[in-house]
Order: structure tokens, then sequence, then C-alpha cells
């Protein structure tokens, strides 16, 4: 909402001298916080004045243009020129060259004088050209940045003004007014216009105010007007979507009238385009009493005014010129045609104020805010009007802003009032509030009196009513958003000031502090760091390919969350894995230069189960029942953390005497393994499959029997499909599945000082084998003399059969209680080969 | 002059066969003298241990004149023999210490060479294990986790894919109020499965209400989404943590007090905190909250940092708390935003692009 200085000033005691800080300084002590500034003198300055030209001599020019050497009196006659300067001529006439042609001689003009600045830095100064020094220039609207209009130059009487040689253009035209901008929270409808704002103003700086409502004098003595007919058979939730309507009838109105400059300054102060008088005073009424009215061309209408539902298959042109199918919950103005407005959106064109129209036919009525959000939301149609209905206005102003309008139309337009006034309904006005006068004090901590209670609710317009133990406070018409004791506490405690409230620090119970899940998860990624990888975040927002190739494995077709509103249609799903993102990021840091990387990323991922949602949501403001409560959280798609990994490059990075160690899928497999570790789980790698991964190169993470997830190298094909670094390797495994994996507690181990006893062993297996089954087989038959079994080789090739490979492992013994032997761990040795033997077919080299 | 090539024996005899022929008389005094000075020079001539060797094999070898004139006491006669044993005892006995004394030195300025030897340029250390980093975002949402833990608060979260009922309706939003639209929502797909992407962390207020025994004291920190398209202080993810207090007889000013506190523990004990009048549908009376920062850039001033405000009766009643009974407060700040002017972070780009610079700057700190 923007507040224009001079229109504030005639309502209130701001300062001749405030500037809009100053205003939104006072504003946001009462909840309107301030938003901007609009200055027009930021942008332009004087000497701008009014000149009266004196000659206009046409002068043909060789490249076909012709130009006019004018003389324009910029002093009056009997007076000195106080200006000095280059270019100012001494004796108050200016010769200027003007290109355009639409003025006569005695016109009077703004003639912008060296000196000046015009919108877009551009400085006036005397110049020669066509053979004349120009010494200023003849603006235009455009020039002037007060319109579009750049045919020609801006001749004062067609504005309805005959102002006097030399007087100041800007402040002729508002261009020395300012406005300042605050933003309007969506409870206080009625802030939005001139009169709620001076009501707050005075409510922040403790002056007195004029209500603007006040100051029209509703015509009483009215004939019947066009009829208007109610007749809501589809109300709302039980809410008439009008309930009051008014309607006045001007005649002998000039469309064609300028609006004169004080309000369309205000209106383009206000953020509003001026375009013709009667829509310039339907915006002028709305911004300045928060009533959106609508005019119809009286000669338009066929029959009486009708408020209803739409009917099935009813269509309208809006004066956008847009087609609309009308849906049976719009709330529309109707006549014998039909449909001729969407009530409190936006109106018809058939019915629209134009050229030729002389009789207009004012509407200001009362919608059900409900009704007029959902007609603007389905036909997408945000306007000032709907905003203001939306949010509810005063049902108390109709008849006030439709008697503004009309005296507007009168002394502008020169129009007649009929004196034909139409009135009906019965607008439903706030409902009285029982008001403990304890509460406030309750509630904010501060010792408010019952006194300053009355008071200041007395101060925003309510009625208060001693009832016994309790106030019976009715609010003021303009704030139906006061509906609860609590809304009442924040009007005292605003008013009296948030300053006022003191410091307290409560003291909680005796807290559990993080739960276990929640130090095990800071313990992930603060160890995921330590070990080298660099944490970074990305948008869970993914292509379906993306989700679908990533995505958990082997489970046929994958199920995933579509946005009904995305903010790209090709980044439509929401993931069901964190790989696509942190590759995306990966890729990112690749074209920034960066070669050596190791990343990782944790965070919630989005697997639809069978159920997708609720169909229905229970009502607010009361507990649902234990069945809605769980029918809710049914539909709620589980959301398990995940931990992805990239790496690329090598690690770390060559140094004089330690050359870098090329990344690899071991990497990635290794990084799992931490994670794990981290946690005190035990995590089991196999040989696996994915369709993103290197068909031979993917590990299947396992935690208690079930896959958590993958690690390896990505797929050549995906890695080149991704422009990824070649041989770049990946992990992501479920978190949440290793997180609750976590032992309760740690069992302590006891530790034997015994001496151990260490043998190696060579095996010859099938090249299929993977060494870490043949390590669990061999753990498995060495029995429980066993503490630590390591692959420390893997060999193929001469002296090995072609197909066969040969895997050593060092195998470390200690008993709990005496000095092994060696042929105790050798009896372990052999009893480990025999189960390989056995198994796999392993033969010892 | 090393030897290193030659076995000890060999050494041995070329060492003794000039010794050889200057063997002296086992009781000639001068001349068993003047082996003795012999060895005692060639001990002190010796600069290394292998030349000490070399001295050592010459003047106490078997071939060496000092052992030959030992040898041959055993021909002479008895009386004799006792003046030669202590004549040839007592230069052996010398010889030894001098030579242990001169083993001694050499010793220790070889173990000090070899120090000196060892020396390196530790100004070129390669790093061997690189730490990475975590990102600050998610760094500073544990810190202020810490400090609520500190007050005795825990710690609530709850799902990102949200039922509307719990995002809007629970916590006093109308359908049809103009402040649900606000909220730029992302839909879950189809859209009367009332599923969306949480637009704050609030519903997790009621979700912990529901799920948890007065009073309460938690903090939600977590991941939000509003349909913004990215900018520099735009996104369309980020990050808020929201703290809410429902017990008996709180009220505002326990609400401020707990803001004090925490804007201390974040920004320092001059920190503070200042109230402005505003509207949040699930709370009344609602206020914007600004910190005094007195760490800012450009100098100590007031910043906007979040909303808060009393719990709405109509969200206690949807958790199905009693609000004649219980009051609560309720606070919202945005994680981004709070790293932007408390980490000096000029582009939010800069949280969400993932270039590794930005957290490795960080390190794991904030």
């Amino acid at each position: 909402m923007r507040i224009p200085l001079s229109w504030l000033r005639e309502l209130t005691q701001l300062p001749a001298d405030a500037t809009p800080e100053d205003l939104m300084a006072d504003l946001v002590r009462v909840g309107l916080e301030e938003e901007d500034v609009h200055r027009p003198s930021d942008e332009i300055s004087g000497p701008i004045v009014v000149g009266e030209v004196l000659e206009k001599t046409p002068e043909p020019q060789s490249n076909g243009k012709t130009i006019n050497w004018c003389r324009v009196r910029v002093v009056p006659e009997d007076q000195e020129q106080a200006l000095t300067g280059d270019g100012i001529s001494p004796d108050g006439v200016q010769g200027v060259v003007c290109g355009a042609h639409n003025f006569e001689v005695g016109d009077k003009v703004v003639v912008t004088l060296p000196g000046a600045v015009l919108p877009g830095d551009f400085r006036i100064s005397a110049r020669k050209t066509y053979g004349h020094v120009s010494a200023g220039m003849i603006a235009s609207v455009r020039e002037l940045g007060i319109g579009e209009d750049h045919d020609g130059i801006l001749v004062l009487s067609t504005l309805g003004l005959d102002p006097e040689i030399g007087s100041d253009a800007l402040e002729l035209l508002g261009l020395d007014d300012s406005a300042a901008e605050i933003n309007v929270t969506p409870d206080r409808g009625y802030a939005f216009s001139m009169r709620g704002v001076a009501r707050e103003y005075a409510h922040a700086t403790g002056t007195s105010f004029t209500d603007p409502a006040s100051t029209v004098e509703v015509r009483t003595d009215g004939t019947p007007g066009h009829e208007v007919l109610l007749e809501d058979e589809a109300p709302i939730y039980g809410v008439a979507g009008c309930d009051r309507f008014v309607a006045r009838k001007v005649e002998d109105v000039d469309v064609d009238a300028p609006t004169p400059p004080w309000m369309a300054a205000r209106l383009r102060l206000a953020g509003m385009r001026p375009i013709s008088l009667p829509v310039d005073i339907s915006n002028y009424v709305m911004w300045e009493l928060g009533q959106p009215l609508h005019f119809y061309d009286a000669e338009t209408l066929r029959g009486p005014i009708r408020v209803r539902r739409a009917q099935a298959g009813e269509t309208l042109t809006t004066l956008d010129e847009k087609a609309r199918q009308l849906h049976a919950e719009d709330l529309v103005i109707a006549d014998d045609r039909g449909a001729i407005g969407i009530a409190g959106v936006m109106g018809g064109a058939e019915t629209e104020v134009g050229e030729g129209t002389t009789s207009i036919l004012i509407e200001a009525a009362h919608f059900d805010p409900v009704s007029v959000s959902r007609s603007k939301r389905r036909h997408k149609l945000p306007s000032e009007a709907s905003k203001r209905n939306e949010r509810g206005v005063d049902p108390l102003l109709p008849a006030v802003a439709a008697q503004r309008a009309v005296d507007l139309l009168v002394q502008l337009a020169g129009g007649t009032d009929t004196g034909e006034v139409t009135a009906v309904g019965a607008p439903r006005l706030p409902e009285p509030i029982a008001l403990d006068p304890a509460l406030p004090a309750r509630v904010v901590g501060v010792d408010y009196t019952r006194d300053q209670v009355v008071a200041t609710l007395e101060e925003i317009g309510a009625q208060v009513e001693d009832a016994g133990e309790t106030l019976r406070v009715t609010p003021p018409s303009w704030r139906p958003d006061l509906t609860i004791p609590e809304a009442l506490v924040e009007e005292i405690a605003r008013l009296i000031g948030y300053d006022q409230i003191p410091s307290r620090l409560p003291v909680a119970p005796a807290g559990r502090g993080l739960t276990r899940e929640q130090q095990r998860r800071r313990q992930v990624l603060s160890g995921m760091a330590a070990a080298g990888f660099t944490e970074t975040l990305s948008y869970p927002f993914y292509s379906e390919e993306a989700n679908t190739l990533f995505g958990r494995a082997d489970e046929g077709e994958l199920d995933m969350l579509r946005l009904a509103n995305p903010i790209a249609a090709q980044h439509g799903t929401l993931r069901t894995t964190v790989l696509p993102g942190l590759l995306d990021t990966l890729r990112r840091n690749v074209s920034r230069g960066f070669a050596d990387l190791a990343l990782y990323e944790a965070g919630l991922v989005y697997l639809p189960g069978e159920t997708v949602g609720s169909p229905s949501i229970p009502p607010l403001g009361a507990r649902p029942g234990d069945d809605a409560l769980a029918g809710l959280e049914a539909g709620i798609p589980r959301q398990p953390w995940h931990l992805a990994v990239a790496v690329a490059g090598s690690e770390p990075a060559p140094t004089p005497g330690q050359p870098g160690r090329v990344r690899d899928w071991a990497d990635a497999v290794d990084a799992a393994r931490t994670a794990a570790e981290l946690l005190g789980v035990d995590l089991t790698v196999r040989q696996g499959h994915h369709q993103a991964f290197h068909p031979g190169r993917t590990a299947e993470l396992v935690v208690d029997g079930a896959v958590v997830g993958h690690a390896g190298e990505l797929h050549p094909k995906v890695a080149e499909g991704w422009d990824l670094p070649a041989r770049t390797a990946v992990m992501e495994l479920d978190l949440s599945a290793l997180l609750a994996a976590a032992p309760e507690k740690v069992v302590a181990e006891q530790i034997s000082t015994f001496p151990p006893s260490t043998q190696d062993v060579s095996l010859i297996v099938e090249e299929s084998l993977p060494a870490g089954e043949l390590q669990s087989t061999l753990a498995s038959g060495a029995g429980e003399l066993l503490e630590e079994i390591r692959l420390f080789d893997v060999y193929s090739g001469e002296g090995i059969e072609p197909g066969r490979k040969s895997l050593a492992y060092a195998l470390r013994f200690r008993a709990e209680d005496r000095t092994l032997t060696a042929e105790e761990a050798s009896e372990a040795r052999e009893a480990a080969v025999a189960l390989a033997t056995t198994r796999h077919g392993a033969v010892q080299r | 002059m090393s030897r290193t090539d030659t076995s000890p024996e060999v050494q041995e005899q070329e060492a003794a066969s000039a010794a050889d022929r200057a063997a002296p008389h086992p009781l000639d005094e001068n001349a068993v003298e003047t082996c003795v000075q012999n060895a005692l020079a060639a001990f002190d001539e010796a600069a290394d241990l292998d030349q000490l060797k070399e001295a050592r094999l010459a003047h106490t070898g078997e071939k060496s004149p000092i052992v030959l004139a030992n040898r041959q006491i055993k021909d002479l006669a008895k009386d004799e023999k006792k003046d030669a044993g202590k004549l040839l005892g007592g230069a052996r006995g010398r010889i030894q210490k001098a030579l242990a004394v001169r083993t001694e030195v050499l010793e220790a300025e070889h173990a000090e060479r070899i120090l000196v030897e060892e020396a390196v340029d530790v100004t070129a250390a390669p790093r061997r294990h690189p730490l990475g980093a975590r990102h600050p975002l998610t760094v500073l949402q544990e810190r202020v986790c810490d400090v609520f833990v500190g007050m005795g608060w825990e710690i609530a979260e709850g799902p990102e894919v949200e039922s509307e009922w719990f995002n809007f309706d629970a916590l006093n939003f109308d359908p049809d109020h103009p402040a649900r639209e606000m909220q730029d929502t992302f839909f879950v797909e189809p859209k009367d499965s009332h599923l969306v992407l949480r637009t704050h962390t609030s519903p997790v207020q009621v979700r912990s209400l529901l799920e948890r025994e007065l009073p309460v004291y938690v903090l939600c920190p977590g991941k939000t989404f509003r349909t913004d398209e990215l900018d520099a202080t735009h996104t369309p993810v980020f990050h808020q943590f929201e703290g809410l207090a429902v017990d008996k007889g709180l009220t505002m000013a326990d609400l401020r007090g707990t803001l004090e506190h925490f804007a201390r523990q974040m920004f320092g004990p001059e920190a503070a905190i200042r109230l402005r009048p505003s509207y949040f549908p699930f709370t009344e009376p609602s206020a914007e909250m600004d910190i005094w920062h007195p760490g800012a850039t450009g100098g100590p001033q007031w910043i906007e940092w979040g909303g808060c405000g009393m719990v709405n009766p109509n969200v206690l009643r949807a958790a199905g708390v009693d609000p004649e009974v219980y009051t609560g407060f309720a606070f919202g700040m945005g994680v981004e935003r709070t790293l932007m002017f408390r980490n000096d972070v000029s582009d939010m780009r800069d949280m969400i692009e993932g270039d590794v610079r930005f957290s490795q700057h960080f390190g794991m700190e904030v």
C-alpha cells in the first residue's frame, strides 16, 4: 500500500516537513511494515515553470522536418527574472526550439529551463541547434514522467489549468509529492485505504485524524433507483455472497473530461496509472476509503441487476477482453442477458464505461470475502479490488463510497446526480466479544489496567460495555479480523507498545538432550567431513529420468511423487535418491576448475507408499479424532535420510614426495564403510547390480541382511551422458536404516595380553569368486582364535592357470587365556583352508 | 680413511706388521712408554670411528707391539716376569682407557652428524589426509540447537512432504484466507492428496503438541519450501528453525526473554531484541522480531530476523491442548538469512550451488 504524503496530510497532523522515511518509522510501531519510498523528485528537478508561448515561427529544415522557433515568457511581464545562470534570459523570455506542433501562440506550457533535470538523468542546458540557441525545452508528459504520450507537448489548458506564468510546474503537477510504501498484513484489509492508514498514523503518534468517511454527506432524500436483487441460493459456509448493495446513477457525464493533475499525481504515486476520469475517480475513492467500486454504462444495462451464483455453462467476457467460463460457485452480477461481472473481482466488457458513455450506474457493495477469494483464484484475477474484497471491506461503507463517487463525478465530470438511490441488504457486522479485562496482562505480561484496556479498545473504534466480570467489546465495522479475545489483546499490546513488554526467561523442565538418532546423525556428518569429504546441498527437484536411473534398484517400476506446480516442468518430481543432485553439484565444481573432488550430501528422500495423501482433511480449531490423525499419517510418504558420496580426481592432490592417489570405486566402498564405522554398524559389502553403475564395479551394501545402498563406479555411459569425469565413483545408502542398526550400547571386549601368532595363507580360486566371500569363509573356518584377517595380495598371471586367481590373507590368531602354540595356530589355519576348499574349491598355492 | 672393503683379520695383520718390528722388550720402560705414547697419539689423530678402529687394531690388536711384548713375558726369568707384567699391564690399561675416551667422543660426534644429515624442509610437508568440510547451513543449525538444548529444550523433527492439515489447517490457516495463498506453496499431485512441501517448520509444532506430554519446549529445525525463483535473496528450498513453548502461565515476556537469551548466545552479550506488531494465522498476538546485531558489517544495527507471537488458541485446540489452562509462544527464523547477516554471505546462491570453496572456507566451523 502506497501512501502519498499530501493525501495523508489532509487527514492527519502529519508534519509539513515529514519525509516518507519519517512516516514509515511511525507506522512500523503499530505493525505496518516499511517497504519502499517513491519520490519523483529523485528523478526530476527544476527550474521547471509555467510559460506562455509568445511567438511560434515554423522553420522548414533541409532534412524535411519543420521545427518551431518559439519565444516563451516564463516570468510575468511586470516582474524581474529572479533566476540567474547560463542560458537563463534576464528579460524572462526564453528562446526555445520545439519539434512539436500541437500548440498555439498564447498557450500555457511547461518549460524546463537550463539547469533542470528530467527522468533518465536528462539534463537541460542552453545549446545551439537548427541555427538558434535553444535555452530550455517545452515538455511533453512523457518527458516529465507523468504519461506515455509523446506525440506533442503538454498544453496546460487540456488539463483544465490556467496557472500564472512562472509558477512552479512541479508543484502544479504534483511532482513535488512523495509516497511511503508499507506492507499490510493480510488480516488488516482496512489499512488498504488512506482512511485506515490515517487512523493507524493517529494511533502510532497519539495525534488526531479525520475519518474521510465522516465528511461525506450521504444523500437521504433519494428516490428508488435501479432495481437490484440479492439472490444467492448457494451461500458458502452459510454466508451470503452479497449482503449489501448500493447503486447510484449519475447522468450527463463527460467521460473525456481531464483528470485533474492533483488526482492523477496521487494515483500515480499510489501506483495506479491514470486512465480516464471515471476510472480514475473509482480508483481514487477506493484508495481513499477502501471500498472497491464498479461503474456500469447505465444505458447498456438490461432489466434489474441480480447478484447470484453463476449458472451451468454461463460465460462472461471480462474487462480484460477475455472470455471466461464461469463456475457454479462464482458469485456474479447479472442482468437480463446474464452475467455482467464477477462480483468483487472484475466487471464485464459489455457494460463497461467507455467512449460515448454519458450515464453511469455506480456499484458499491459488500461481498463475502471467501466467495471473492475463490473466484479470484479460480480465474487468476488478482486486482486492487479483489485484494480488498477478500480481506473484508467495511460493510457500512458502500453508501458513503457511492456518494463520494457521485460527488466527484458531479464536480469533475460535469455529471448530474439523478437522485436515484438503491440500497439493499442488511450487512453482517462484527459480533461482540466477551473479554476478561485481565486477559491482556495474562497473555502479554504487562500489567495493563482495566481503564487502559477500555480506552485502547475505544481508540481503535470498538464499543466497550461493562458486562459484570467481563467487557462486552463490539469491534468497529471495519475490523472483521477481530473475532477472538486474543485479537483484542494484540490491539491493546500494539497500541500501548510492544516496547513495554518486559523480558523474562522461562525455565523449561529438565530436557533429555539430543536424541540418540540426532547425535548419531551429527557423528556421521562430521565424521564424513573429517574423513575428507565436503558437504554440499542440492535441490530435491528432479526429472523423472534422473529418479528412475538413480533410484532404488531392482524394484521394478519406481514410484515417485510429482509436484502439481514445479518451478520448472522438467524438474517436476521429488527425489527418491540424493545422487542426481550431488552429481549436478560435482559437475558444477568440475566446470569451475576443480578436478579433485570428494563430496557428500545427506537429506530426506521421498518414497511414496500405497496411499498418497488423504482425500479429506479435518477442519480448523479442533483436535481431529485418533482415526482421522492416523489417516493423515498413513498418507504421508516415508521420508528416510539418505547419505550420498561422489568422488573424482586424486586424493590428496599430488605434492613433493607424495603422488596423488587416483580415486576410484574403492573410495566409494570405503565411504560406506566409514559411515558404518562412525555408527558402530556391521556393514557387509558384496558384489551387486545397479542400473546406473558399472556392471562389474558395483557393491551392494548390506546391514542385517537387508540391502541399504550401493557403492561403486558410475556406468561409463552414465558418466558420459551426465557430463561427469570418467570413472566418477559414487555411494548412496539409507542413513536412517544405518542409524536404526546402530548399537544402543557397546559391550566391552576382553583384551588378551597373550602374544599373537600370525600365519599367511594363499589360495587359488575361480576368478569370479569375490574376495569378501572367501574372507568370510576363512573367518568362519578359522574359528574363535582368529583375531583379524586381512587381504594383502591378489594375483593372477604367470603360474596361475587362466580363469583363476590367487588371494593371499594374513591371519592373526590369539587366545584369551594362554600363549598359542604354533601347532594350535596352524590347526586353525588348516581348518580355515579346509572350509574354503569345501565351499569354493580353493587350492593352497 | 675408510677400509671397510677389507676383512678385520687382514686389517689386523697389515696394521701389526709395522708394529711387530717395533715390539719393545718387556722390561724396557722407555720403549714401552713409547708404545703407549704412539697409541695415544694414534687415537687422538683418528678423526672418525673408522680411523679409530684402525688405530685400535694397530695398537691393541694381536700383532700390536704391546701385545707382542706381553707374549715375551713368559720367556723371562721368574723375578723379571713380575716387573714386566706390572709394566705392561699399566701400559695396556692406559691404552684401553684412552681408547674408551676417544671412542665415546667420536661416537657422540657421529650421532650428532647423523641428526644434521637427516634434517628436512618442514615447510614442504605434504598434507597426508586433508579434511573435508561441513556445510555452514547444517553446522549453524546444530549451533542453534545446542543453545536451546542447553536451556532444557528438545529438538523435534518432522516430514518435509507434509499433510496440508499439519502445514495449514492445524495452524489456523483458513483455506480461503489470503494468508494461505501468500505461502507460495508447492503442491504434490494429485491435488486432492492434500500433500504439500511444508512451507515452514511450523507443522512440527502441532506434531510435537500431539506427540509429547505437556509442558512442551521444542526447537524444530529443517528444510522448507516456497515457489520462489532462485536469486540473490530467494531460494525455493531453504531452512528454518522454529521454537515452541507451551506451559502454564507463559506470556510475551517469556517470549522476549527467550529470544534475548538466544540472541546473546549467537551474537554476543550486547545483542537485543525488538518486537513489532505483525500477523500470522497461528499466533495472536503476533510480532516481527528484529535483532540488534552488535557485530554487523557497517556497524551495529537492527536487522529483521523472523516472526513470533503467542500461540493462537485455535492451534492449541487443534492439538488437543486446552487454551484455558495453557498458553504458549512460538518463533521462527530463516537459517539462510541468519547465516547471511551473521557470516556476511552476500549472495544466497553461494549457499545452494554446492561450490566446494564455500563449504571449505568454513571448514568444520561456522
